[in-house]
């Protein structure tokens, strides 16, 4: 098609235009302001200068909460791995009519609102939830076990909030390997187990590594689980985030802690970049 | 022979575990919404719509369900009409920098909604405006826009650019063959990019907590700041109301957009 060069920047304009000036600008303004100082008037004094970034990492308080914030996503990550792959291969190799309708039961919780979705692990871990309920009436307790407000029940929503990122980002890669490698292996030998092993895990790596990146990186966003699910330790970095900001009115300070996080994932993003390439996870998010 | 079917029987059991896992506090919401007791507890004694009827003359949470309903629709609409053109360059046409614009439109899935939620509204007060409505709309067209790109642009891939090559030669304008040929073919993916846009809003929580004021709150806000008291029976109804509501709507339409869609191919 002979076309005008200036079309596709016509089409293009409008999201440029509103993803420019409602989001890299602002995101440069968050960068800038962490720079700034907060006077005790509450006024915010342009400034260049590193104090809330050396306040972040004098006190132990603050890096403590950083760390938290990865060692829950690092738990994260590696849960939905272990719940997610097996029900993923399960869809790459079930015949069963009934393959569509399960699939879009592990599309369900998409549809449904994340704050309930977490707000409802309090029926089942609460004092007076199903589990205690059942244990306690079964006579095997005498008094409730506290499951709630700890980062066990915060990892609980977590999960139930990206297992489905996981499932389906595994399921993509695992669909696109030709089932007809497994079958040769078979043929000249292999046992099931070692055709798996050989064969089909390292083909489905990359959706794996996409889904351990998308949990990875949203677990460190989330502000909602550690909020409703965890206890006062439990806390973290969006949570600190959202204090300083809604709370204190410490503008300069969030924006420090916010360009903090920014960093850690921009970097753990472009490394996985650089390896696998963005695309393999665009590529699922599409399908869901 | 026998070992292997008893493998394959594990990793059935294993998948009906998880999805028992990820079911049942969902089915918990729904069934304990029908406790008739103050607090929201099992054991269960009993069986009320009464905190539905509660949950309906709650004038602040139906405040809260209608300006949901503006905010969604709105956002689909405006994501739809500024991402489907962009979808339209990015699959259609040949340009510099193609991949790093696609993938700076797409990025923002990634970029925490805390941090977009601050970098907003810092810059609604650099310029000095309050927060209002139409702020939260602009967030939220923001943060919908990647996926109705994605979702779009993965149609437009499958269209053929025959048709509309095809059109053009036969004299028609660039725009009546987007109108006739390029539109009905990708009515579907705009449809569910629309959907997908409405959810999101719907349901945003993170993000429209930093924007959101006394005025326009939405249910999940509501929500939350209703779980600061403690966890009612009508936390739990209003959460059955919105799990039947947005898994039904997406269901129900992907019925019709299928009818619709067996109607018009002979």
């Amino acid at each position: 098609m002979k076309e005008k060069p200036w079309k596709p920047w016509l089409l293009l304009s409008p999201s440029l235009t509103a993803v420019f000036l409602l989001l890299v600008i602002p995101v440069c303004f968050v960068v800038v302001y962490s720079f700034w100082l907060r006077a005790p008037s509450g006024m915010d004094i342009p400034a260049f200068q590193f104090g809330n970034y050396a306040k972040f990492f004098a006190d132990s308080f603050y890096p403590v909460i950083l760390l938290n914030t990865i060692r829950v996503a690092l738990e994260t990550v590696i849960i939905c791995l272990i719940m997610g792959y097996i029900p993923a291969y399960f869809f790459y190799r079930t015949e069963s009519r009934l393959k569509p309708y399960l699939m879009i039961l592990v599309m369900l919780p998409f549809w449904i609102s994340f704050i309930i979705r977490t707000l409802s692990w309090i029926n089942i871990l609460g004092d007076s939830g199903l589990i205690n309920h059942l244990l306690l009436k079964s006579g095997l307790i005498s008094s409730p076990i506290p499951m709630l407000y700890n980062e066990g029940a915060v990892i609980m929503g977590l999960i139930q909030y990206l297992l489905p990122f996981m499932i389906l980002n595994i399921y993509v890669s695992l669909d696109g390997i030709d089932k007809s490698l497994t079958e040769a292996a078979k043929s000249l030998g292999c046992t099931e187990w070692q055709a798996f092993r050989e064969i089909t895990l390292p083909l489905s790596l990359p959706g794996v590594s996409a889904g351990c990146l998308l949990v990875f990186v949203l677990t460190c966003g989330t502000y909602l689980p550690p909020m409703i699910l965890g206890g006062p330790g439990n806390e973290m970095i969006a949570n600190l985030i959202f204090k300083r900001i809604i709370g204190t009115l410490d503008w300069p300070f969030g924006s420090a802690i916010s360009t903090i996080l920014l960093l850690l994932l921009v970097l753990i993003v472009y490394t996985y970049n650089r390896y696998m390439g963005i695309n393999q996870i665009f590529k699922s998010l599409s399908k869901g | 022979m026998k070992k292997l079917i008893s493998g394959w029987t594990l990793i059935k059991l294993y998948t009906i575990l998880v999805y028992v896992w990820m079911f049942a506090p969902i089915v918990a919401v729904v069934i304990l919404a029908f406790n008739p007791q103050q607090f929201g507890t099992f054991p269960m004694e009993g069986f009320s719509f009464k905190w539905f009827v509660k949950l309906s003359q709650n004038s602040t949470i139906l405040d809260a369900f209608k300006n949901s309903l503006v905010l969604g629709s709105l956002t689909a609409i405006f994501a739809t009409a500024i991402g489907v053109p962009a979808a339209m360059a990015f699959i259609r046409y040949e340009f510099r920098g193609k991949d790093f614009l696609n993938t700076m439109l797409i990025a923002p899935i990634m970029i925490p909604e805390v941090v977009l939620g601050v970098a907003l509204l810092l810059f609604i007060r650099w310029l000095q405006q309050p927060k209002s409505f139409a702020m939260l709309l602009i967030g939220h067209v923001v943060l919908t826009l990647p996926y109705v790109l994605l979702i779009v642009q993965a149609r437009l891939v499958g269209i053929k650019r025959e048709y509309e090559e095809a059109a053009l030669s036969l004299g028609a304008s660039p725009f009546q063959t987007f109108k006739e040929i390029t539109f009905p073919l990708l009515a579907p993916a705009i449809f569910a990019g629309m959907l997908f846009a409405f959810t999101i809003s719907f349901d945003d929580v993170t993000a429209t907590l930093f924007w959101a004021t006394a005025q326009n709150q939405t249910v999940p806000v509501k929500i939350f700041s209703m779980l600061r008291t403690s966890i009612s029976p009508e936390i739990n109804a209003l959460g059955a109301v919105m799990i039947v509501l947005t898994v039904s709507i997406p269901l129900a339409a992907g019925y019709v957009a299928r009818r619709f869609a067996r109607g018009n191919t002979p």
